[in-house]
């Protein structure tokens, strides 16, 4: 069985890093060694950042709705912060749109939402020169809140909307800051709380069915939402709701969401007057 | 779900429902067939029909058929490469009832003229069902190594099957049992623990009651 409740995986970091108790409890699972596993989920960090390395700026989704705007970002002539946060915005915003252009990602946990992982890891290294291996810790850390959501919620926009993806993304993003700044691990569930319920109630109404508007934008609110939630929880701030409860409200939001609401591509913002005409104008390529 | 199903696969976007699963529905396919694919009618059904060409849904399908993974940077272009290698691909659409929302149906023939038709689901994440093996139905990931058995249906077919299994210390990990009518044809769907060595496929081949032996080898390349 895997982690189903925060409150089982607290427990289980009692007297070792939540990460490592991620990674037993998976290996013992598995019936796979430690060094396996950690081997694998190296390649999959070194392929987060082989995909922000990759992005170019040329590149356009088949829709041409997507492309070229993290390079804007980068290069604005007038920034309200920068350093930091825009390279956060930047990072989500490439693996985002490498993904809208068959690119190579890592779906964490899923495709829809890949950049928001790497939207606070990449900039994170770069930032406190953390080695690899502290990385791939994080991310066993994001994992295991990423199977406590899978288990009581969802991870797929079909079945939970848009908070189930960029939502379940952002709060993983959260408890693996949290893990890399030094955080216990009472406060990356409280992080990763804060950063849930923030995005509670988000719908996934993807413009003509694809991955590309609004999903490219909606990874920068999760990784910033994440880098607050983070920064709020590591100072001591705490989520009135336990995340348990947040994650089992998820739920029961993503089940109350009509079906034009979860990637149908029929409501919100895929039923605009604009929306409804990029459709119809891809609709002449369809299959 | 493992932690690997939470973070990863590592995979050519723009979705793994999409476009991950649907590359592995073609490698499942190529793999099913058991040999080099040139000819593919594929027919794509209810949202893969719908938006799956903005999801590179057709490409990804004939990557897989082509033997590519979900992350192989080539998936974009496998349409070309399909025609460079002589494989000739033709989409439709279809309407199935009761069907997963993204399913697609391979009818696929390989260079010695054997065909496959197979049907198969692409559930989130990358993982996939196979719901149809011809006229079987059926319901395996592909993650384990699987036996697709067709046998009469008579005392102690399954017992030889499981012996032969055991004595080539293949583990089952889960066995499905059908039949047509009492005394007719019946199907046993195996997934294993272990791959099936060559010798054990012969093996089953020339059982009596096993009228035919197809093999799914998750790891194979074909």
């Amino acid at each position: 069985m895997s982690f189903n409740s925060v409150e089982s995986l607290l427990d289980a970091s009692r007297d070792l890093p939540l990460w490592r108790a991620v990674l037993e409890h998976d290996c013992q699972e598995e019936g796979i060694p430690p060094e396996q596993s950690l081997s694998r989920m190296d390649a999959l960090w070194q392929a987060m950042k082989s995909a922000v390395a990759d992005y170019d700026p040329a590149r356009h989704s088949a829709s041409g709705l997507v492309g070229g705007a993290a390079a804007r970002v980068e290069s604005s002539p007038h920034p309200i912060v920068g350093g930091f946060v825009t390279q956060v915005i930047a990072a989500a915003m490439k693996t985002g749109e490498c993904n809208a252009c068959m690119r190579r990602i890592v779906a964490a946990p899923t495709a829809g939402a890949s950049g928001v992982l790497p939207g606070v890891l990449l900039p994170y290294q770069s930032q406190y020169h953390t080695s690899d291996q502290e990385m791939v810790h994080a991310l066993y850390a994001a994992a295991g809140f990423g199977q406590v959501i899978a288990a009581r919620a969802s991870i797929s926009g079909a079945e939970g909307g848009c908070q189930a993806e960029v939502g379940s993304a952002s709060g993983m993003a959260a408890a693996a800051l949290v893990s890399l700044h030094g955080g216990t691990p009472e406060q990356m569930a409280h992080a990763c709380a804060m950063a849930l319920k923030n995005l509670l109630g988000l719908v996934c109404d993807p413009v003509a069915g694809l991955v590309e508007v609004p999903c490219v934008k909606r990874n920068v609110a999760g990784a910033m939402n994440a880098l607050a939630c983070a920064e709020m929880a590591l100072a001591g701030v705490e989520s009135a709701i336990p995340c348990d409860e947040v994650i089992d409200a998820m739920r029961s939001v993503g089940a109350l969401l009509p079906d034009s609401l979860r990637e149908t591509g029929r409501g919100g913002l895929a039923a605009t007057p604009t929306a409804l005409r990029a459709a119809q104008r891809l609709r002449g390529g369809a299959l | 779900m493992n932690i690997f199903d939470i973070m990863g696969p590592v995979m050519v976007g723009p979705s793994s429902s999409h476009t991950a699963g649907a590359a592995r529905i073609g490698r499942l396919t190529r793999a099913l067939l058991g040999e080099v694919p040139v000819r593919a009618e594929i027919l794509l059904h209810g949202s893969f029909s719908a938006t799956g060409r903005g999801h590179g849904t057709d490409r990804a399908l004939a990557a897989g058929l082509l033997g590519m993974t979900a992350d192989d940077p080539r998936l974009p272009q496998s349409l070309v490469l399909a025609r460079e290698v002589g494989l000739e691909v033709t989409f439709g659409s279809v309407t199935l009832p009761h069907a997963h929302p993204n399913t697609a149906v391979l009818t696929v023939t390989g260079l010695s003229g054997r065909t496959v038709t197979v049907t198969a689901a692409s559930l989130g994440g990358g993982r996939v069902q196979v719901t149809r093996v011809d006229d079987l139905e059926v319901s395996f990931s592909g993650d384990l190594p699987t036996l697709l058995l067709r046998n009469r249906d008579r005392p102690g077919i399954v017992a030889e099957a499981a012996h032969l299994l055991s004595a080539h210390g293949v583990n089952i990990a889960t066995l499905h049992l059908r039949r047509e009518g009492r005394g007719g044809l019946a199907a046993m769907v195996i997934e294993s623990d272990q791959p099936i060595p060559e010798e054990l496929l012969q093996a089953l081949n020339t059982t009596d009651g096993i009228v035919s032996v197809r093999y799914l080898d998750p790891e194979g390349g074909v």
